[in-house]
């Protein structure tokens, strides 16, 4: 994007400003009213045209900041607003990815390590019986075979949850992906706060030549702390803040004063 | 026992679902928004409610207050599961007749606590 232009015609408009505000009082004190009128108008025209200009500037600058923003993918024709959307989507659907993932392995792995634990216990109720002198010669040939069968099945269990649980590790590289992912568009909103900053001093030019003079927006603000609409606002990312509670006992100790 | 599982991520539903099936309640079904819940609550004779707060169309508090509203659903035991952690949304909540309130993120223990402590004063 081109450098944002300030102040280009500010100068100019200035100057004609000048000159006309001294034609204007040499044809008052001519007293020719039909020539002060015309300047008057002539006033107008300058204040209106600069006005337009600088709108047209900003206007386009406008575009040109929202066009020109870069998210580090210059081979792409989208802008980076257009990136900065399809990237935290596609943070949404790895993360997504990798939850369910996760989920399908321990849902697998969850049904083997119960075999190898209800296969155990079984065994060893058996297992002391023999060691009582409890079990008849026929009762301990099951028990060896029911061992001898164990072994083998928990080794097979065993060997299917390691690589389950791999696969568990493997599914948490999407925080590499999405790390990165996020950082570029942490990025990209500097970017845009600059670029407003920059506009913004632009709409202080049209707001000089109007001569517009903005209330101050703070005094319109009702306080977050007035307002008794409780709506959902997602997770606090800081803890710290007044008001907000650090976690499951801050919650139990509000819910038990209110008499939960 | 048959529980309403609540939340607008598929993710967040199937981990609730999982920790309830180990603690014994196979009997889950799922709906994404209170919008969806409220019909399947009207109709479908559950006797637990687990719900998120912050959802597209109908909030999990919204949901709350239709359900107190609801001469049927009125005394459906009913824990919210959510990430919202300001004091007065809890408050809020309570007033709204929560039965328990638990923050994400959190453990298959604080789940199970929470939920035995509502059945005990719902039964008790």
């Amino acid at each position: 994007m081109a450098e944002l232009q300030l102040d280009s015609q500010a100068p100019s408009f200035q100057k004609e400003m000048k000159l006309l505000a001294e034609d204007l009082l040499q044809k008052i004190e001519g007293g020719d009213l039909g020539k002060v009128v015309s300047v008057v108008n002539n006033i107008n025209e300058v204040r209106d045209r600069t006005l337009y200009d600088e709108i047209g500037k900003l206007t386009r600058a406008l575009h040109e900041a929202i066009k020109d923003i870069k998210t580090g993918d210059e081979l792409s024709e989208d802008s980076g607003m257009d990136q900065a959307s399809d990237k935290l989507s596609y943070v949404i659907e790895m993360t997504d990815k990798a939850a369910n993932r996760t989920m399908d392995l321990v849902e697998a792995g969850m049904p083997l390590n119960t075999d190898i634990l209800n296969g155990a216990k079984e065994l060893q109720v058996q297992w002391q019986k023999f060691l009582r002198k409890e079990l008849k010669p026929n009762e301990f040939r099951d028990l060896t075979k029911k061992i001898d069968a164990y072994l083998s099945q928990t080794q097979v269990n065993s060997q299917e949850i390691s690589t389950q649980l791999s696969g568990i590790l493997m599914a948490q590289d999407f925080q590499d992906l999405t790390g990165q992912v996020i950082n570029r568009v942490t990025k990209l909103v500097a970017e845009v706060e600059l670029r407003l900053v920059d506009l913004v001093a632009m709409a202080g030019e049209v707001d000089r030549i109007t001569g517009i003079s903005h209330a101050d927006s703070h005094q319109n603000n009702i306080p977050q702390e007035d307002n008794k609409n409780i709506t959902a606002e997602g997770p606090q990312i800081d803890t710290d803040i007044e008001g907000v509670v650090s976690g499951q006992d801050d919650v139990d100790d509000l819910l038990s004063s209110l008499g939960f | 026992m048959k529980i309403l599982v609540v939340d607008d991520f598929s993710t967040m539903r199937r981990i609730v679902k999982n920790l309830l099936r180990d603690l014994g309640f196979t009997n889950t079904q799922e709906a994404d928004d209170g919008l969806t819940a409220l019909p399947m609550l009207q109709t479908g004779n559950f006797d637990f409610l687990v719900t998120d707060w912050n959802m597209p169309g109908m909030t999990g508090l919204d949901l709350l207050k239709h359900v107190r509203a609801d001469e049927k659903l009125k005394t459906l035991p009913v824990l919210m599961v959510t990430a919202e952690a300001k004091r007065d949304q809890i408050v809020a909540a309570a007033q709204a007749g929560v039965n328990g309130y638990v923050v994400k993120p959190f453990t298959a223990a604080v789940l199970k606590e929470k939920i035995d402590k509502v059945f005990e004063r719902v039964e008790g």
